[in-house]
């Protein structure tokens, strides 16, 4: 009966720890998932990324209006005027850890700018940029 | 066994009450904010606590998260669960509706307008006015749920964003 108990804690506990991941496991798997749309997938570009991220894509908004063109600085939402903690990784080690968060705001924030999903491409690419020592330029 | 589980089951919910009440609830004397719904709700804006709305309107905002004021705020269905219980079980008993309509905006109910009527016009209308949704400009414990007096400080010119 004990046994079975730790075992199944021993397994809750490695659930947990496999949902906690680096910013490097999400671009491996926005990789992959780009790769199944588009076998002629080529990589992420963070130059791309950074002109999508500043890019209002035909509406009124871009990723830029409450994260700033500095993604390691602390952005402000553009209607409520909340503060918005930094989106670079090396600037707040809580962004790309949970792969639950990571798909909530990729989901909400793209029907914001887009008014559609991104594709793993533009994720990989936004990512690619984030991830980029000094993305921003603002250091 | 037996024991021990129901052991485990009491710690664990002593461990996620203490975590919920959080530091500044023994002073207040009203219910504090539920983490869930300041982890999905408060990210864009103060989790603005239930008393605010009635329940109907909080239904209403649930019902319609996927478009919320213009953004995508779409919460799945589980999480959504315990804050939809939240908000019913925290929300105002004075009715917040508008000939019947539920109303969406805080700002628009009679209460908020009734409790504003003093806050000096530049406040909301010079060009770095303060925006009507951040209770925090002039609250300033807004965050944990208290819009006490004591906490309250209108900016002075020049500082609102």
């Amino acid at each position: 009966m004990r046994s079975t108990i730790l075992v199944a804690a021993a397994f809750a506990l490695g659930v947990a720890a496999a949902r906690a991941e680096t910013p490097a496991d999400f671009e491996a798997a926005f990789a992959a998932e780009a790769r199944r749309a588009d076998p002629a997938f080529a990589g992420f570009s963070a130059a791309r990324g950074q002109q999508f991220f500043g890019s209002t894509h035909g509406g009124d908004w871009s990723c830029v209006s409450c994260h700033t063109k500095d993604p390691s600085a602390v952005g402000e939402h553009v209607v409520t005027g909340k503060r918005i903690e930094p989106l670079a990784p090396a600037a707040n080690p809580k962004r790309f850890s949970d792969p639950a968060s990571v798909e909530k705001w990729f989901k909400r924030n793209c029907n914001d700018v887009l008014k559609r999903l991104c594709t793993a491409q533009e994720k990989g690419d936004v990512l690619a940029w984030l991830m980029m020592p000094g993305a921003g330029g603002g250091r | 066994m037996k024991t021990c589980i129901r052991i485990l089951i009491v710690s664990s919910a002593v461990a996620v009450a203490s975590l919920t009440a959080g530091p500044s609830a023994a002073k207040s004397r009203h219910a504090p904010l539920l983490p869930a719904y300041v982890e999905e709700c408060g990210s864009c804006h103060i989790a603005f606590p239930g008393r605010m709305l009635d329940a109907a309107s909080w239904i209403a905002v649930l019902e319609g998260l996927e478009q919320h004021f213009g953004v995508d705020a779409s919460v799945d269905a589980k999480t959504l669960e315990p804050i939809r219980a939240y908000l019913a079980g925290t929300a105002r008993s004075k009715p917040t509706t508008a000939g019947g309509v539920p109303l969406l905006r805080i700002t628009e109910t009679r209460w908020f307008r009734h409790e504003h009527d003093e806050v000096p016009q530049r406040l909301w209308q010079e060009p770095d006015a303060v925006k009507p949704a951040d209770c925090a400009a002039c609250h300033r414990s807004a965050a944990t749920g208290s819009y006490s007096e004591h906490d309250l400080r209108l900016p002075k010119k020049g500082e609102a964003k």
